[in-house]
């Protein structure tokens, strides 16, 4: 069902935690859009880090804080080469998506009072556009953005089927938008938007283009050279690395011209007590002792994905999310929130179930080892948009196989069983 | 029933009250109102409740939610309804600890025939993210009580 070189159960016996049982069942682990497994190779990276090369980065100069250092610094390039980055200056870690959307939006606001970055100030007339599909992370700080300069927050339609209203995509991005901020693949609904109608409608109108890409870069080769964007958030605990790590990437002429977010150590050039001058990009983005361990970790997730190739993972999951759509469709009171048709989509697939809360959906398929998400999936405006308080999710990753999804629609069907 | 361990936590009394809950029905005549909501889950309840003489002399409820919240409400209402506020909250009290026990609550035969039908609860403590949907009616109802209370003279 897969391309060749792809081979699930080799690639499942490099994720420990899958041996696993839960409550006597072999663990069904759907739930990789909320975070994904790690493989041994990233368990040893971060291991081989803390028992032989602990030290800290940019500063020591002797031998450990050298290595620390390179490994620290070779991370970069390594996540700089997977989305195809212009130059590694081009990539800033920080702690997940949500900082470093929260970075771009008080950057912008920090532009207000700094010479030098008229070009990000915004105001009262200027708008700020997003989608209602947005995760919670790309669509609060971008309200506080708008609440703090007076510039007016917009947002793209969604239709029934989960997709953006495209007629919309005209009138809402216009000569008064200056910053379009978007989900690559929708959290809550699997979708995939029309990244290349965007960018050329925003660039059209001058606006800025961020895309919130953190369940995109897992699953499905990211070029952001290609795609054209202006900057890109990411997370590194989707994409198989640990928690604690994210990526902000921009263009660097971009960067070089936004004022610092976080300010402290290594973010500096010279400091004096009359004002202090900021470190290139991205230095300048990365004040304080940053996540070494987790970056390191998310080189070697990088490492792990790149050989097995990220054609090879979209293949793979594309056809699970054919395979689920087909098969979830035949589970008698079983609705998808989302695209229906494995067109556009990613694996990840919402529902909802007749008569059943989507707590109860998860706690009794927990019982059948089967790991789902249950909730608004923090894109409570999809669910109102829905007119649903909830969704159960299940969610696949590189390790899925459809003998889970099997697990799941029969698992469902009982849980149907238990309310009928 | 299969033997499922879980599914015995959905036995017949929580199932029995989510599809068929008491005391839905939102009170004309009230003292007060309160509105409750989980954050974590979407469940939400608005509860009233009318006070006479230091007593609930009638209780009413809507919600949405999990069958946990749900059936939690409607197994509340049964219970205090018709009490004093002060043997209400001492419910409460009891209903509280027992989930807060995370599982290892051992309940007296005094404390069991108090709680009536929310025993059938106890299972749910050992697992803390459904403690709150059980919790959630019981809580509004102690805040719409404390409500009364100090709208008094």
């Amino acid at each position: 069902m897969t391309s060749s070189a792809f081979d699930v159960e080799a690639i499942r016996k490099d994720f420990p935690i899958l041996t696993r049982e839960v409550h006597g069942r072999p663990l069904v682990y759907l739930d990789s859009a909320n975070t994904s497994h790690k493989p041994r190779a990233v368990l040893d990276a971060i291991e081989d880090f803390y028992a032989a090369h602990n030290s800290n980065v940019a500063r020591a100069v002797h031998t450990l804080g050298s290595e620390a250092t390179t490994l620290f610094e070779a991370s970069r390039d390594k996540v700089a080469a997977f989305i195809n980055a212009a130059s590694r200056e081009e990539i800033v870690f920080t702690k997940n998506s949500s900082e470093a959307l929260n970075l771009i939006a008080y950057s912008i606001s920090n532009a207000t009072t700094t010479p030098g970055a008229e070009r990000f100030r915004i105001g009262p007339g200027d708008e700020i556009v997003v989608t209602e599909m947005e995760h919670h992370s790309n669509l609060v700080p971008w309200q506080l953005l708008a609440q703090r300069t007076g510039a007016t927050f917009r947002w793209l339609p969604i239709d029934d089927d989960g997709r953006l209203v495209e007629s919309s995509i005209d009138e809402i991005i216009n000569e008064r938008t200056k910053i379009v901020s978007f989900v690559h693949q929708s959290n809550a609904l699997g979708t995939v938007n029309p990244v290349a109608r965007l960018v050329e409608r925003a660039h059209a109108v001058g606006a800025l283009v961020v895309l919130d890409a953190s369940q995109s870069v897992p699953h499905m080769p990211v070029d952001v050279q290609a795609l054209g964007i202006d900057l890109m958030a990411f997370t590194g605990h989707k994409m198989y690395g640990p928690t604690g790590v994210g990526v902000l990437w921009g263009r660097y002429d971009l960067l070089a011209e936004m004022p610092p977010f976080l300010a402290g150590g290594e973010m500096i050039e010279t400091v004096d007590m009359a004002g202090t001058t900021y470190a290139l990009p991205p230095h300048r983005f990365e004040a304080g002792t940053p996540m070494i361990a987790e970056a390191i970790g998310l080189g070697a997730a990088v490492d792990y994905l790149t050989a097995i190739g990220m054609d090879a993972v979209h293949d793979h999951e594309q056809a699970l999310t054919a395979y689920a759509l087909e098969a979830m469709a035949t589970v008698p009171g079983l609705r998808i929130i989302g695209p229906d048709q494995p067109v556009d989509r990613g694996a990840t697939i919402s529902f909802a179930l007749k008569g059943v809360h989507p707590h109860d959906v998860s706690q009794l398929l927990d019982e059948q080892g089967i790991a789902v998400r249950a909730g608004h999936h923090c894109a409570r405006p999809v669910c109102v948009r829905y007119g649903i308080a909830a969704t159960t999710r299940a969610s696949f990753g590189i390790y899925t196989t459809t003998a889970e999804i099997d697990a799941l629609v029969a698992g469902v069907a009982r849980v149907s069983e238990v309310f009928a | 029933m299969s033997g499922l361990s879980m599914e015995s936590m959905y036995q017949e009394i929580i199932l029995d009250h989510y599809k068929h809950p008491h005391h839905r029905v939102l009170l004309e005549d009230f003292d007060a109102e309160v509105h409750h909501v989980n954050p974590t889950c979407g469940d939400e309840v608005t509860l009233r409740v009318q006070v006479r003489d230091g007593a609930i002399a009638a209780l009413g409820w809507q919600g949405e939610g999990c069958s946990i919240s749900q059936a939690s409400t409607s197994v509340m209402s049964d219970l205090v309804v018709g009490k004093d506020i002060a043997s209400a909250l001492a419910l409460q009290e009891l209903f509280l600890g027992l989930m807060q026990s995370k599982g290892s609550a051992h309940l007296g035969d005094e404390d069991a025939d108090a709680l009536e039908d929310a025993v059938a609860f106890e299972g749910v403590a050992k697992y803390p993210a459904r403690v709150k949907c059980a919790l959630l009616g019981w809580m509004a109802m102690k805040g719409a009580v404390a409500q009364t209370e100090g709208a008094r003279p």
